[in-house]
């Protein structure tokens, strides 16, 4: 919403300074968006009388003149223009003064060797016209040393509020001069619009047909002849204010329209009434019927607008926009003006299916004042008889004015009890009355019944942020909050935790975290199980983002290979967040995903003296079972199974689970066939685990950690070399020497692995190195012997595996 | 006996001659080994008259003692002289570069620090961590927010939708964290604090706007919290998380449909030099919406907005993190750059507490 101070001033008696009033309105929660101020841009600028141009010494086409600025001795000042000469009135800057024409801040200058204090100026430099080819010339009684853009009207400042869509009274400017003079910025002025007595009566006829239970979408319609007008261009003054807030001025009755929609938040309509044909209709539209806009555009019906119609088919979209073919123009003699009210949703609809953003949908879509409907024909009929003759008709009025008037039982302690802040009795009522709230009874419980420009206001917290925003929100004075005096409970969740411990631990072995799209091609999607109706988006901001993510993969795959074509292509990326399996809140998943590429290891990423490998796959299992071990998975419990979903190598890749129900992660080389669909160049080596998936840790009654029991005797380690097939686990050796004897054997470590020359090439030599940690006394060499041969009998029975000669 | 101070003369050369410790090892051999010099000597004693075996075994055996403590001396000399050299050879290149620790490298994203931030600040006020889901009903994210259908403040949200079901129902993705709001106020009994961070969603993108962002909510539900209490409360977290003494807060009465009173707060800075400093300069820079909860949201979650109230406040993770860290371009936060997220991310252990401070 846009006005000028001189226009604000119509309505509001204020001596309050431009500063003043945009505070003000900020204060007040009518929030200064841009202030233009072009007053103050040619501030510098003076009118000034020249005393006499005398012709340059050294230059011909340059004059010196003495000039009059109104203050002081005469100034010197050498001019190039035609048609500077004595005695005239021009504008005059000093040195200092910066010129907007020119981009430049003048300085005392000697040109041809005569000195020039200051600039006599063409508008072009003042940036007021396009006109350059001579000093501006002024009338003879222009007041000497007067600021010539205040003389000339240029300096009326512009204001800007970002108006919020509750406030439709604010659409006025009268309104906003009421919330001005509310918050005690001056006096506001009378708003009563004198009727003007109709000559005769209306002869245009006007019908509501809608439907039955459809009247609110037009609940009156008001309507006047105006006849013998001579229509044109509007006044100067109107024009100027119409150009200051950006509209375009049309045509004297036109403008009125636009005028009086600013002035009072009341759009109107002006149809020739000579180019209307029989009876003006309010209807529904009919599918396929069209009109044009005054805006030039065809706009076609679906049968759900609400249109002004007559014997040539619609002739307006009501509360939107008018219609070309009624339209007024110059020739336009008989004009009638319209002032209805419509409904406000049944306009944002026809707004936003057409497509029509116009001063009239903004008003009508916040709700429009019912009772200024009227009075607004008479301002507008003043106007018209004022700019363009004429004689009015009575007003005909098709359905009736609703009352919106109701009563909120107010007790003034509401105030306290929602905002702390202190306001006593009698400042409350004169805020609420100042807004033109009707306000009656005495004591701790008043009535107030809202005005009609104010739909917003429904019940006791509306009216405690009223008086709020008009006392002043800065005297609530901060209250600290109770904060129970204990030391503050941890308050995260098991989920936020693991979230939180998943980042850190992943981050903490050399991993980046990245935070990618939520949804991602639909393609991609359906290539990890994803893609379902349900998670499509109706209206995806692009193709690539059109499907809510099954996975975090395809985020960070994609990101991997991002960052490999920058030249980044060691890089070891992680997120941990949200996945989708459905719509429903409990298909929503919290994934922790890492992904390696190239030679970003957990040792360091990049060539190093110290040697040099590719990540694979045993690096990210590492990664994962770091996650799995820092949010407190039972360890001791988790399965890794070999094989994994489709988008990973069949042969390299592993899932962890606690039996096949209890699945919540897999990891290994992402497949070949999915990266190429992807659009993306592997190896890559993956994990991803739903931490929702994992059991929650069992709940202990102490923080006490079980009894540790130090042994005595030193532990013996023996070592085992066994020869299986190559298909053989490396973990089921190790599960079977573990089950010996779980007492004794404290631990199985696989430090070698061998497969190639010296043995059988269908074979694999895996090294064992077990550790037997004796409880009571030191084992004799038999004794161990004996455990030895149970282990070799027992690998040997579970995996066909001989102890390696 | 110049035979005896010859022998010694020669062996105490001989000692001091030993270049390494094998050579010594000959000399000791010589003089004092079965058939060595000195202990040939010591030998013809017993063929001596007692007497003079009493005066020559005297002196014999001071030269031994002698002759042994000078191989000691060399011995220690010649052993640590040998050290020296075998440490000299084993001189390494220093220079030579080591890997940076992962804990150095490894980096976590801002958006996850600043919750973590925040979480840490409102853990110490008594908050909790509300969530909910990112996929969420229309009445949820409008209907019980007290935003009516067709309002036009429905259209400002830019929602994203997925297709209707066959049952008319139509779900959408949460385009603010309001609905954990509801959520919360649904499934617990006053008095409620919470913060609720989370993604969020509307259909824009330009150098601002992503169609994908990051929020968090506050909410504050009893029976006697209002705007005083809300003031303090923001007041303190300014403070606290963008650690400065004193800031300033300007509190402009606004409108949102889920908040009566409702406030829009701008917090005072300087902006000189490209870089954001709070609690000085002469600019206000919005940062967040807030205000009452409106009766109707209150009712709607069904409690009696007569006898409960509270407050709820709203503000973009995404941009108080850019404040905060002098960080541009939201786009960048969603590209996974690793040079971004290295530069602008944190380190693993970085880790935000009120002891020790937020931010390090």
């Amino acid at each position: 919403m846009k006005f000028t101070l001189s226009w604000l001033k119509d309505h509001l008696d204020t001596e309050a300074s431009l500063a003043e009033v945009t505070e003000t309105l900020t204060r007040i929660g009518l929030e200064v968006e841009a202030l233009d101020d072009p007053g103050a841009k040619l501030a510098s600028f003076t009118i000034a009388h020249v005393i006499s141009a005398e012709q340059h010494p050294n230059a011909d086409r340059l004059r010196v003149c003495m000039v009059d600025t109104g203050s002081g001795e005469p100034v010197q000042v050498v001019c190039g223009a035609p048609n500077a000469r004595t005695g005239m009135k021009s504008v005059f800057s000093p040195p200092g003064t910066f010129i907007p024409g020119k981009g430049i801040t003048l300085g005392v200058g000697t040109i041809r060797g005569v000195e020039s204090r200051g600039m006599l100026c063409s508008a072009a430099e003042l940036e007021i016209s396009e006109d350059h080819d001579g000093i501006i010339d002024l009338p003879e009684d222009a007041p000497l040393g007067a600021r010539y853009a205040d003389w000339a009207q240029l300096s009326d400042p512009v204001i800007e509020i970002n108006l919020t869509p509750n406030r439709p009274d604010c659409t006025s400017i009268h309104g906003i001069a009421r919330d001005l003079a509310a918050a005690g910025l001056g006096k506001l002025k009378s708003d009563v619009v004198p009727q003007v007595k109709g000559a005769f009566p209306n002869p245009q006829k006007v019908t509501l047909a809608l439907a039955k239970g459809e009247e609110k979408l037009c609940p009156a319609f008001a309507l006047r002849l105006v006849r013998g007008v001579r229509n044109g261009p509007s006044p100067d003054w109107m024009q100027r204010r119409l150009k200051a807030i950006g509209l375009r001025p049309i045509n004297a009755l036109v403008d009125i329209t636009n005028y009086v929609t600013f002035d009072r938040g009341r759009p109107l309509h002006v149809f020739d009434a000579k180019k209307v044909a029989g009876a003006l209709v309010v209807r529904r539209s009919q599918a396929g019927e069209t009109v044009l806009g005054l805006d030039g555009r065809v706009y076609g019906f679906t049968g759900h607008e609400t249109v002004i119609a007559d014997d040539n088919g619609v002739e307006s979209i009501a509360g939107v926009m008018g219609g070309e073919h009624s339209g007024c123009d110059d020739a336009t003699t008989d004009v009638l003006i319209e002032s209805a009210l419509w409904d406000p949703m049944d306009i944002a609809r026809t707004g936003r299916n057409l497509g029509i953003v116009t001063d009239a949908r903004y008003r009508f879509e916040r709700g429009v004042d019912p009772n200024f409907m009227l009075p607004g024909v008479e301002l507008a009929t003043r106007l018209v008889m004022d700019l363009c003759g004429g004689e009015p008709s009575e007003v005909t009025v098709a359905g009736a004015v609703p009352d919106t008037g109701f009563i909120i039982n107010f007790p003034l302690s509401e105030t306290r009890r929602l905002t702390g802040l202190e306001s006593s009795d009698r400042e409350q009522r004169r805020i609420l009355e100042a807004l033109g709230f009707s306000v009656s009874g005495n004591g701790p419980m008043i009535k107030v019944s809202p005005p009609s420009w104010r739909p917003d206001i429904h019940g006791k917290a509306d009216l405690t942020e009223e008086v709020m925003r008009i006392a002043g929100v800065d005297r609530v004075p901060s209250t600290p909050l109770d904060r129970g005096g204990t030391v503050p409970k941890p308050v995260l969740t098991l989920i936020q935790k693991r979230t939180r411990m998943a980042k850190r631990t992943l981050a903490g072995r050399g991993m980046v975290e990245a935070v990618t799209w939520s949804f991602i091609a639909k393609a991609q999607a359906e290539l990890f199980g994803g893609g379902q109706p349900a998670l499509a988006l109706a209206n995806p901001i692009a193709s690539d983002l059109s499907d809510m993510r099954p996975t975090l993969l395809v985020g960070l795959a994609t990101a991997a290979q991002r960052n490999a074509d920058r030249g980044y292509g060691d890089v070891a990326l992680f997120e941990v967040g949200q996945v989708f399996r459905g719509d429903k809140p409990d298909d929503q998943f919290m994934a922790a995903t890492g992904l390696r590429r190239g030679l970003a290891r957990p040792t360091g990423a990049g060539r190093h003296w110290q040697g040099t490998a590719a990540a694979d796959i045993y690096d990210i299992k590492a990664d994962a079972m770091a996650v799995l071990a820092a949010v407190g998975a039972p360890m001791a419990g988790i399965q890794v199974v070999q094989g994994g979903p489709a988008w990973f190598h069949p042969g390299r890749s592993g899932t962890f689970q606690m039996g096949p129900q209890t699945v919540f992660g897999a990891f290994g080389e992402l497949h070949p066939r999915v990266l190429e669909a992807l659009d993306v160049k592997g190896p890559l080596l993956a994990f991803e685990i739903l931490l929702d998936k994992l059991p929650p840790p069992k709940v202990r009654p102490t923080r006490t950690k079980p009894q540790l029991v130090l042994s005595p005797f030193q532990p013996v380690e023996r070592d085992f070399a066994f020869l299986v097939d190559r298909a053989v686990k490396a973990g089921d050796l190790v599960k079977a020497a573990q089950g010996v004897d779980k007492q004794l054997i404290t631990s199985v470590e696989v430090f070698d692995v061998y497969e190639g020359k010296g043995i059988d090439a269908a074979k694999k030599s895996v090294a064992l190195a077990v550790t037997l940690q004796p409880r009571d006394k030191t084992l004799t060499d038999a004794e161990i012997d004996a455990v030895a041969a149970k282990i070799v009998a027992e690998v040997t029975k579970k995996t066909g595996g001989t102890l390696r000669a | 006996m110049t035979d005896l101070a010859t022998l010694e003369t020669d062996l105490t050369a001989q000692i001091a001659a030993a270049a390494d410790e094998a050579a010594l090892e000959a000399v000791r051999v010589a003089a004092l080994g079965k058939k060595g010099s000195l202990s040939a000597l010591l030998a013809t004693l017993g063929q001596m008259a007692p007497e003079e075996r009493k005066t020559a075994g005297a002196a014999i055996n001071q030269v031994k003692d002698r002759v042994t403590e000078a191989l000691g001396q060399r011995r220690e000399v010649l052993k640590s002289a040998a050290l020296d050299a075998r440490l000299a050879a084993e001189t390494v290149d220093v220079t030579l570069p080591v890997r940076e620790s992962p804990t150095e490298t490894g980096r976590i994203h801002p958006i996850s620090q600043v919750m973590d931030e925040l979480t840490a600040i409102f853990a110490d006020m008594g908050f909790a961590i509300a969530e909910g889901p990112d996929i969420e009903t229309d009445d949820y994210n409008f209907t019980k927010l007290n935003f009516p259908e067709g309002h036009p403040a429905r259209e400002m949200h830019d929602t994203f939708f997925f297709n209707p079901k066959p049952n008319g129902e139509r779900m959408l993705l949460r385009t603010h964290t309001s609905p954990v709001q509801v959520r919360t106020m649904l499934s617990n009994k006053p008095p409620i604090r919470v913060i609720c961070p989370g993604r969020t969603y509307r259909c824009d993108s330009d150098q601002t706007h992503t169609p994908m962002f990051h929020q968090v909510e506050g909410l504050v539900i009893d029976k006697g919290s209002h705007i005083g209490h809300l003031k303090w409360i923001l007041e303190e977290f300014c403070k606290a998380f963008f650690e400065v003494d004193s800031v300033k807060m300007r509190f402009r009465p606004s409108f949102f449909p889920f908040t009566e009173p409702s406030m829009e707060v701008d917090i005072q800075c300087n902006r000189q030099g490209g870089e954001v400093r709070f609690g000085e300069g002469e600019d206000w820079l919005e940062i967040l919406g807030c205000g009452m909860v409106h009766p109707n949201v209150i009712r709607n979650c069904g409690l009696d907005p007569d006898i409960y109230q509270g407050f709820a406040w709203g503000m973009g993770i995404d941009r108080i993190a850019m404040l905060k860290y002098g960080i541009n371009d939201l786009r960048q936060f969603f590209e996974a750059d690793v040079r971004w997220l290295s530069h602008y991310g944190f380190r693993p252990l970085d880790l935000p507490s009120l002891a020790g401070g937020l931010s390090s």
